[in-house]
């Protein structure tokens, strides 16, 4: 038999972890950082747009400084002399930070892998990526499908 | 004006500095060009420009190509007095060092197109202002669209090749 007390508590009280909170608060506030370099930028911007509405997973709100941003999407053909910039701008966004690497390009260098000389054959040479969206450029749908696996992935960790 | 009346009104006062004109095969696709020995490039520009008759006062493009026994700067002129143009090119047999004479004092849209003919090809200008790679970085190795050209491995820390 329970106790009256734990009657109301029972209704009225949930009980969590703090991680879980953390990373519910974290995935449901994803705020990406306003960096577009190439075309996928054009796609990033359609994703943002009220079309395909970013909004409704809380990852809509484009911040022009890293220092307000949690999520850089690197968006498009990364070029070695870009290389330096995007390590020194995600070095300074502040943690718990997160990357997805947007396209071919930026993945492993799309159609420069062989001949561009002046690009990074995937930025994850530079900065750790969490998330890779395949496309050239990604389908809106495709950078949603690729948020939505940070945010699982942001959840489960 | 017609290439070939350029090109006669051309050997008329540079002699053999002007190459002879080479028929392009029938149905060709390419502009007709006039060839000029590289030490003479500077003053046919010059007169290019300034001649009444001719007045090329618009350069299109400076171009780069290399050849396997040479290398070919392409200039493309335009008058808009005259709105005739001409195609005009510079053989280079020295490949390790390539050098042409600037042509920024006669164009200012020339300074930045020598640069990236410097930066990509590695063709020298002299007396130009500002000799530096427009493109790549300033400490790059090498100029990319260069037949024999290698990449380099590192750039700053970071791998550049696959």
């Amino acid at each position: 038999m329970t106790s009256p007390l734990e009657d109301i508590l029972s209704q009225n009280v949930l009980i969590t972890t703090v991680d879980k909170v953390a990373n519910w608060a974290r995935e449901s506030a994803l705020w990406p950082f306003t960096f577009g370099l190439a075309c996928c930028a054009i796609e990033m911007m359609a994703v943002g747009s009220p079309r395909y509405d970013l909004d409704r997973f809380g990852a809509g709100v484009f911040r022009a400084t890293p220092r307000q941003a949690d999520l850089m999407i690197v968006a498009g053909t990364v070029t070695l002399k870009m290389a330096e910039c995007i390590k020194r701008l995600y070095d300074q966004m502040a943690e718990p930070r997160y990357v997805i690497s947007m396209g071919s390009c930026a993945t492993h260098g799309g159609p420069y892998w062989q001949y561009g000389y002046h690009v990074l054959k995937g930025v994850d040479r530079v900065i750790p990526v969490d998330i890779y969206t395949p496309g050239c450029p990604p389908r809106p749908e495709a950078l949603i499908e690729g948020i939505l696996k940070l945010q699982e992935k942001i959840r489960t960790a | 004006m017609l290439t070939p009346t350029i090109h006669e009104k051309l050997t008329q006062k540079f002699e053999n500095a002007i190459l002879p004109l080479k028929e392009l095969p029938p149905g060709s696709h390419s502009d007709p060009f006039i060839a000029v020995n590289s030490s003479k490039l500077h003053s046919v520009l010059k007169y290019l420009k300034e001649d009444s008759d001719l007045l090329f006062d618009n350069l299109i493009c400076i171009s780069g190509v290399d050849y396997p026994d040479r290398i070919e700067v392409v200039y493309h002129l335009f008058s808009y007095k005259h709105l005739h143009k001409v195609v005009i090119k510079s053989l280079l047999s020295d490949k390790t060092k390539p050098v042409l004479e600037s042509t920024c004092d006669l164009w200012k849209a020339a300074n930045w197109l020598e640069r990236e003919v410097f930066d990509i090809m590695g063709v020298h200008f002299n007396n130009h202002p500002d000799l530096r790679r427009i493109l790549l970085p300033e400490d790059w190795e090498g100029h990319p669209l260069r037949k024999d050209y290698k990449t380099q491995e590192f750039w700053h820390g970071i791998k550049v090749g696959m």
